[in-house]
């Protein structure tokens, strides 16, 4: 992980892994979809509607463990002043966000003909629709403030406080009456989802990990990229103005 | 494929929006990751070096730097005395 530190070394590790990580998304994502559409059977009371389970699914879970991923990398920032954990934090948001519409827009799909509705105002739906909004909040915070520095540190802050989002999200189920099916993977006891269902959930779900970190470290090397982009340009305007002068 | 039922607009739909945004977030990523690889090359063609990777600076430019009204005003200009406060 030191050694990791210096971006150089970040580079050149992100470009032996990127090919490897890309083929190995196609091949999980390909079993994935096979798996779901025609290995998986229907729910005994859901019917063929349980198959948006397997995107619904995966995607809540990487939305919180990406806000995981950032509140780590904010404490790299403030505490460790690692040097790519603000870079970490920057390029995981977008990511997040994206997988976090998804869980939304796909969970208002698989509500309408289970719930007869597309959206409630319950605490699962709505610390998600937060969480969405904590992610626009850092994206925005990041593009407001010029200097890196400055923005790395004003998102770790509200990263860190955002952060108390995840356990009520995971909790809102048990905490409050809700319309949204109780946690049944992640549970104490062991998941009380049927194998044939479990199988195609976790697949789909090493699929969207697999995509993730791929995203997450070309996202890095594009935030690294352009702060050396920006470095250059300020030596270029030094230049100009030497040569100016 | 089989045969998804009455309720099969809504699980295509979920699928299509999760591989749409999906597919536009990994594009957007890749685009932007090869713009700035980009720019980088351009900007080192131009011989343009990070302060860690740079030359020294050739004669003529110390010599611009040195001669420069700014750095000549300043050489002459005499340090100023600070005075004690009165205690």
């Amino acid at each position: 992980m030191i050694s990791l530190a210096n971006p150089t070394r970040f580079l050149n590790l992100v470009g032996a892994v990127v090919p490897w990580l890309a083929a190995l998304v196609v091949i999980l994502l390909g079993t994935g979809l096979y798996l779901a559409f025609f290995v998986s059977p229907p729910d005994y009371q859901q019917g063929e509607t349980v198959r948006i389970m397997y995107v619904h699914v995966p995607a809540a879970w990487l939305a919180m463990g990406c806000f995981l991923v950032i509140a780590i990398a904010a404490l790299g920032t403030l505490i460790w002043r690692h040097p790519l954990a603000d870079v970490a934090a920057k390029a995981a948001a977008p990511i997040g966000a994206c997988f976090t519409f998804v869980a939304l827009v796909t969970g208002s799909l698989w509500g309408k003909p289970m719930w007869g509705t597309y959206w409630v105002w319950d605490a699962r739906l709505t610390s998600m629709l937060v969480l969405f909004l904590l992610y626009l909040g850092l994206i925005a915070l990041w593009q407001a403030i010029e200097e890196p520095g400055r923005a790395g540190r004003a998102a770790a802050i509200l990263a860190l406080v955002g952060a108390i989002n995840i356990p009520i999200i995971k909790f809102s189920v048990n905490w409050w009456n809700t319309l949204h099916l109780p946690a049944s993977v992640l549970r104490v006891d062991g998941p009380s989802i049927d194998p044939a269902l479990l199988t195609p959930l976790f697949v789909m779900a090493a699929a969207f990990a697999a995509l993730f970190v791929l995203l997450h470290l070309l996202a890095m090397r594009t935030e690294i990229l352009r702060r050396r982009v920006r470095a250059l340009q300020q030596t270029q305007v030094e230049h100009a103005v030497l040569a100016g002068a | 494929m089989p045969d998804l039922g009455p309720h099969a607009a809504f699980i295509i739909g979920a699928y299509a929006i999760a591989f749409v945004v999906l597919g536009m977030l990994t594009l957007i990523t890749v685009v932007n990751d090869r713009k700035q690889a980009r720019m980088l090359i351009e900007l080192e063609r131009k011989g343009i070096r990070r302060r860690s990777t740079a030359k020294p600076l050739t004669p003529s430019v110390k010599t611009k730097i040195i001669k420069s009204k700014p750095a000549r005003a300043a050489a002459k200009r005499k340090p100023t005395r600070v005075r004690k406060p009165r205690t």
